[in-house]
């Protein structure tokens, strides 16, 4: 057997890590938004739940049945040696809300994927990050065929704040993705400046 | 992707098996072979049935996991680990890696991961680096980093 001890005598670097969320509805291109930046494939974890289905879940006739699986995809972005930016596409049901709790603890803020033809899609995941105060950028993702409309029509029928930007993307091109990136830590930094300024009541 | 789906296929197992195990449907109940029928060990019992660690909170997806330098000996050699602790020391001492890395590299719940990591941490073997700590922003000189580092990329 061969072990590893070469490398023991230098203590390894310790990466800062940050984390962006990327939610939006059923197939509106969050994986492909985290593939297209990320330096390894997305990758999947998933995590077993027992008693959280429940109630919901229809048992009947699988008594077997007492665990159901829900899975994030993820992707890394190492920007610097001790600087590692991990991109983390929430699951899309409905109902494993308390999953994003955990994914949005200490995130740095958020991209709402879009879809023109179903914008109804991304309502519970605007009203999610407007709740909390993490600040999210609305990404309209422009697919082929879907007609287009300017980002001031999206923010309208979406209601948003004046100060939420929203670009239009695609999910598929590195370039477009890398820009909806930086617009989510911009605005990170916006929100926090303003936060730092005392309340004026 | 290694394993879209398996979720819904082992769904589907379950479902396919109309009332008691081993009794035999009205039509051919679907086979499932090797890895498609699901894990052979259930997840928790890695943990012996332990679902939280004890003095360890929660542990972030983006914690980094570093092994400890000064870890004496080869985990392979520890006979009080498993073999999924022995990984996790493996896999760390190559790179430092985040707690959603470790579990999606070796294909194990979340839940599951937490718990094995808090073992490490006891004996020694891993230390983890804890992420920001929420409602409170990195440091502005990081975000301006993260920026720079995005756009050259």
């Amino acid at each position: 057997m061969i072990f590893r001890r070469s490398e023991r005598g230098k203590a390894p670097v310790e990466p800062v890590t940050l984390k962006i969320l990327v939610a939006g509805g059923f197939g509106v291109g969050k994986t492909t938004l985290v593939g297209a930046v990320s330096e390894i494939k997305p990758l999947r974890t998933e995590e077993t739940l027992s008693e959280a289905g429940r109630p919901v879940d229809d048992t009947r006739g699988v008594a077997g049945k007492h665990t159901t699986t829900v899975a994030m995809d993820f992707g890394r972005i190492t920007l610097r040696e001790d600087l590692v930016l991990y991109l983390f596409g929430t699951p899309g049901q409905d109902r494993f809300w308390f999953l994003w709790d955990e994914l949005a603890t200490g995130a740095l803020g958020a991209v709402v994927l879009a879809d023109t033809r179903r914008l109804e899609d991304c309502f519970a995941a605007v009203d999610y990050f407007e709740r909390r105060s993490i600040p999210f950028v609305v990404g309209v993702n422009c697919f082929e065929g879907a007609s287009r409309y300017p980002a001031d029509a999206v923010r309208q029928a979406l209601d948003l704040d004046e100060s939420v930007p929203v670009v239009l993307c695609d999910a598929r091109d590195r370039e477009s993705v890398k820009d909806v990136l930086v617009g989510v830590v911009e605005h990170a930094m916006q929100a926090a400046a303003a936060a730092r300024e005392p309340a004026t009541t | 992707m290694s394993d879209d789906g398996r979720g819904t296929q082992r769904t589907k197992a379950l479902r396919g098996i109309p009332g008691a195990r081993g009794t035999p449907g009205p039509q051919e109940t679907p086979r499932w072979f090797d890895d498609d029928a699901g894990p052979v060990v259930r997840p928790y019992a890695m943990t012996r049935g332990r679902t939280t660690s004890p003095a360890q909170h929660r542990l972030d997806l983006i914690a980094v996991v570093i092994a400890e330098a000064g870890a004496a000996g080869a985990p392979e050699a520890d006979q009080t680990l498993s073999p999924e602790h022995v990984d996790i020391v493996e896999l760390c001492r190559d790179a430092p890696q985040s707690v959603a890395e470790l579990a999606a590299e070796l294909d194990l719940p979340i839940g599951v991961i937490r718990v094995l990591i808090g073992d490490l941490v006891d004996d020694e073997l891993v230390h983890v680096t804890r992420p920001v700590p929420p409602a409170e922003l990195p440091d502005e000189s990081i975000l301006r980093d993260v920026i720079s580092g995005l756009r050259a990329l």
